[in-house]
């Protein structure tokens, strides 16, 4: 991969083994970064989606609960062993994606939009109504933590396990980026009739993105179950695919760093708005339109041309 | 000089009411270049996406090699081994020049979403090749030094010749050129006239639609001339302009049919 | 809300009258919501998620005004269809217009984002209850075929029947409504004829937003009201829209009322807990299989933008 990337690699990394020590061990702040780094999980799938291979999700709270709720119920009324109740919830999503994706990636814009929203929406009714088995609108409890020979995994531990995820799955997505496999998605994203006349099946790769990315999503589920210990169907509800959404198209959407960023951003703020709680959709409402309106290439793009701006200004100043 | 690498028989394309070709019966031979000219609306860009899988003809087949491409989607046609330009350009324009053209060799590699997600040795071999044989086709085309620049940055004339690049790449048995002219001045025009040339050496055989004439009489061995979708002539470069129906047709259109 | 006590104790025939009309109730506002998709489509080519919003807004406001400033039905009514107008002609000016020539995405993505700011805002001013409106002529129900309907139901239907009319009038018989059209067909060929797509944009939206504050207005005296009605709301009614061919005015209305019905029917005969289910199954068959919808035809489909 690119020297740039590595090195932003290295940095991330790097704070990720240093920061439950530079917070004192304290248990909200390390929380806090574990949430982080779930969505960031589900922002990386969904920007290798809509970023490099220019489709559209408004449905992948859905694949979030799919991993979640097979971690979850696997594990505590089947006793099936964590490990392989996270494989499971992957080859469900995966499933799920690839029956789902077919069909609906053949459409166009608006309509591969609605539709996702439509499959996001009928699966958050079964999570609500199949309550035998998910437990229904009051959730499920009891789901048991990891542990590793014996130890539970908690605090620290699992904050460690979440971000080796994370940059694992941040390594294998650069890779694919800068692959024959990345060039065929951003040459679909590039232009559709182009990519299939020099050979590329667009329809196949899309799907096998959406797939990808859906499979990012149960991971992150599977590790928000074992980590909340009680999930119920209004986490995977309309607003937290949205939410996905802005963070990936406010962070910006063209690169896995701008994703990663807009998980950073509005997973942190809700915790700045706390005690606003009344205006935290009305919050939410008015960044995503600002940035649209005045920022569409995301805060990352942003930030990057605005520095390039007050360079430019230094440098016409030493003239 | 003498295989028939492309044998069109009977092609009708309709869209709706309205025929955009008609009875079309023609062959190319191999390592021939074939110009296809007319005035526009002639059909001639149909022609070339009814033969890249782009729209299904309506009715008659079209054999490439010896093998039907009736029904073949067009990343099905392009793996066959024909690849071709746009009339109006179709680059990556998210991607840089460099990397229009190694996507070019995607048919060409294997690398799937496991070897390229884990990085594994035959990956990093497999990229390496991908990499220098885009350069090659780069320098073939005189785009070397537009490696890293986005694609869309680049001039007009320059993009039509990335396009012909990244075309090049796919390795193909037969270049489908759609106006590549278009846009050149006459020392561009003069390079991309030498260019094709080298092209057909390599051993591609080129089909050509423009209608720049002075490009089309200097490279081609044939030339079929399209009007209202129907052949109105076929033969050497100089007949083919000597022929009174293909003056008519180019010049008094109104006239005719007054 | 619609199956009054005694629904096990009617006979099938009596069930199924009951099941109807509440059909042709939901019916009626997803029909409106349809109509309101199909407008902006046409005039602009985009799909506005915040339909929904218009609806929500349409009925909270109306809460407001009759509740709250003790205002006439009447006026209420019409105070806050000019209200909710504004609100559409105010996004479109601020948020749409400014974005004419950005990707699909974020066309999307700021309709997305003016339905999260509705709700947002509408919560900061009415909480996350629900609220509820005093049925238009007295709550006394009719009996019908052995079903028991509630007069607002006649309401619904009949301000329903009233608002498709009024504008399938202004489509066909004004001006300013063929031009509209005529914009939807080819907005090159009617910018050179010397209509003001601009104003067509911005009339298109105020229009959908009019008729998404009716349907609001008129349903919530029977389902109530409450700040994140509208996303579900604009599902459905995208789905009647898409049924019923996205583009044809007539065709969304009537889809709206088969989707209406369809749930009403699976909701009573199946399961209500699936309900929403059905409307969304609808949603995802219809695009998966044929996009163009009952009445709209494969080709035009292609060769429209999205």
């Amino acid at each position: 991969m690119r020297r740039k990337d590595l090195y932003t690699l290295l940095a991330i990394a790097l704070l990720a083994v240093l920061y439950p020590l530079l917070v004192g061990g304290n248990q909200y702040f390390i929380s806090l970064l574990v949430f982080l780094g779930i969505n960031g999980i589900i922002t990386m799938g969904l920007s290798l989606l809509m970023g490099y291979a220019g489709q559209i999700s408004l449905g992948h709270a859905a694949f979030y609960g799919i991993g979640a709720y097979s971690s979850g119920v696997l594990t505590t009324k089947y006793s099936v062993h964590p490990a392989g109740a996270f494989l499971i919830g992957i080859f469900l999503s995966g499933l799920i994606a690839w029956l789902v994706g077919k069909p609906t990636l053949r459409l166009k814009g608006h309509y591969m939009a609605v539709a996702t929203l439509g499959f996001g929406e009928i699966l958050f009714v079964v999570f609500n109504e199949l309550s035998p088995l998910t437990g229904g609108p009051s959730g499920l409890s009891g789901i048991p933590s990891l542990t590793i020979f014996g130890t539970p995994l908690e605090g620290a531990m699992y904050f460690y396990l979440v971000w080796a995820f994370v940059i694992l799955l941040l390594i294998f997505s650069l890779n694919v980026i800068n692959s024959r496999v990345g060039r065929a998605l951003r040459a679909v994203h590039g232009s559709e009739l182009a990519a299939n006349a020099m050979g590329v099946e667009a329809s196949r790769y899309k799907v096998q993105v959406f797939v990808l990315s859906a499979i990012y999503a149960s991971m992150a589920g599977s590790l928000y179950a074992h980590f909340v210990t009680f999930i119920s169907p209004s986490s995977f509800s309309l607003m937290f695919s949205i939410l996905l959404l802005m963070m990936v198209v406010v962070g910006g959407a063209g690169t896995i760093w701008g994703a990663l960023l807009g998980a950073a951003v509005l997973t942190l703020l809700p915790e700045y708005l706390r005690g606003l709680e009344d205006f935290e959709v009305l919050a939410y409402g008015a960044i995503l339109m600002i940035v649209l309106l005045y920022m569409p290439q995301g805060i990352l793009e942003g930030m990057r041309s605005l520095l390039g701006k007050v360079k430019g200004l230094g440098s016409a100043a030493h003239e | 000089m003498s295989e028939q690498i492309l044998r069109v028989q009977g092609l009708w394309k309709s869209f709706g009411g309205l025929r955009a070709l008609e009875s079309l019966d023609f062959t190319v031979s191999e390592q021939q270049i074939k110009s296809f000219i007319g005035p526009n609306g002639a059909g001639k860009t149909t022609l070339f996406n009814v033969l890249t899988g782009i729209y299904p003809p309506t009715e008659g087949t079209f054999e490439f090699a010896g093998k039907s491409l009736n029904g073949l989607k067009p990343y099905a046609i392009a793996r066959r081994g024909i690849s071709r330009t746009f009339q109006n350009l179709a680059l990556f324009g998210n991607m840089t020049a460099l990397e229009n053209v190694m996507l070019g060799r995607h048919i060409r590699t294997t690398t799937g979403l496991f070897s390229a997600g884990l990085r594994l040795p035959g990956m990093r071999r497999e990229e390496r090749a991908i990499r220098e044989k885009a350069m090659e086709e780069l320098r073939f085309m005189g785009l070397e030094n537009r490696a890293t620049m986005e694609a869309t940055s680049l001039p007009m004339g320059e993009q039509r010749l990335l396009e012909i690049a990244r075309a090049l790449a796919t390795q193909p048995k037969l270049l489908l050129l759609d106006e590549p002219a278009a846009g050149l001045n006459m020392r561009e025009t003069a390079k991309l006239s030498e260019t094709i040339r080298m092209i057909r050496e390599r051993g591609i055989t080129v089909m050509l639609v423009e209608h720049d004439m002075s490009l089309v009489m200097e490279i081609s061995d044939e030339v079929l001339v399209l009007n209202h979708g129907k052949k109105i002539a076929e033969g050497g470069p100089k007949d083919v302009q000597r022929n009174p129906e293909v003056i008519a047709a180019y010049l008094g259109e109104e006239a005719g049919d007054a | 809300m619609f199956i009054h006590r005694g629904v096990g104790e009617m006979s099938l025939a009596s069930q199924l009258v009951q099941y109807l009309f509440a059909g042709l109730t939901v019916g009626s506002i997803y029909a409106l919501v349809a109509l309101g998709f199909t407008m902006i489509y046409n005039a602009t080519g985009i799909i506005n998620l915040a339909q929904g919003e218009f609806v929500m807004l349409g009925g909270l406001v109306m809460v407001f005004f009759t509740m709250v400033l003790k205002i006439p039905i009447v006026i209420g009514l019409v105070l806050t269809v000019l209200g909710v107008t504004m609100v559409g002609a105010l996004f479109e000016r601020l948020a749409i217009h400014p974005l004419k020539n950005a990707s699909l995405i974020t066309l999307i993505m700021i309709t997305l984002a003016g339905s999260i700011l509705f709700r947002g805002i509408a919560m900061c001013l009415w909480g996350k209850d629900p609220y509820a409106l005093p049925p238009f002529s007295g709550s006394r129900p009719v009996q019908f075929l052995g079903a028991t309907i509630q007069l607002q139901i006649l309401w619904i239907l009949g301000i329903t029947i009233l608002a498709v009319c009024g504008i399938g009038f202004f489509f066909n018989r004004t001006l300013m409504g063929k031009a509209m059209t005529a914009c939807a067909f080819n907005p090159l060929a009617a910018r050179l004829v010397g209509i003001n797509v601009r104003k067509m944009v911005l009339v298109s939206f105020g229009l959908s937003a009019a008729t998404g504050a009716i349907a609001g207005a008129i349903i919530t005296p029977i389902t109530l009201m409450e700040y994140d009605r509208g996303p579900l709301l604009a599902l459905k009614g995208f789905a009647a829209a898409v049924l019923g061919g996205l583009g044809s005015g007539p065709g969304a209305i009537i889809a709206g009322f088969i989707i209406g019905i369809l749930e009403s029917l699976g909701a009573g005969l199946i399961s209500s807990g699936y309900k929403d289910a059905i409307a969304l199954l609808v949603l995802l068959v219809i695009l998966w299989v044929k996009p163009s919808g009952i009445f709209g035809s494969a080709e035009e489909s292609e060769l429209k933008k999205f």
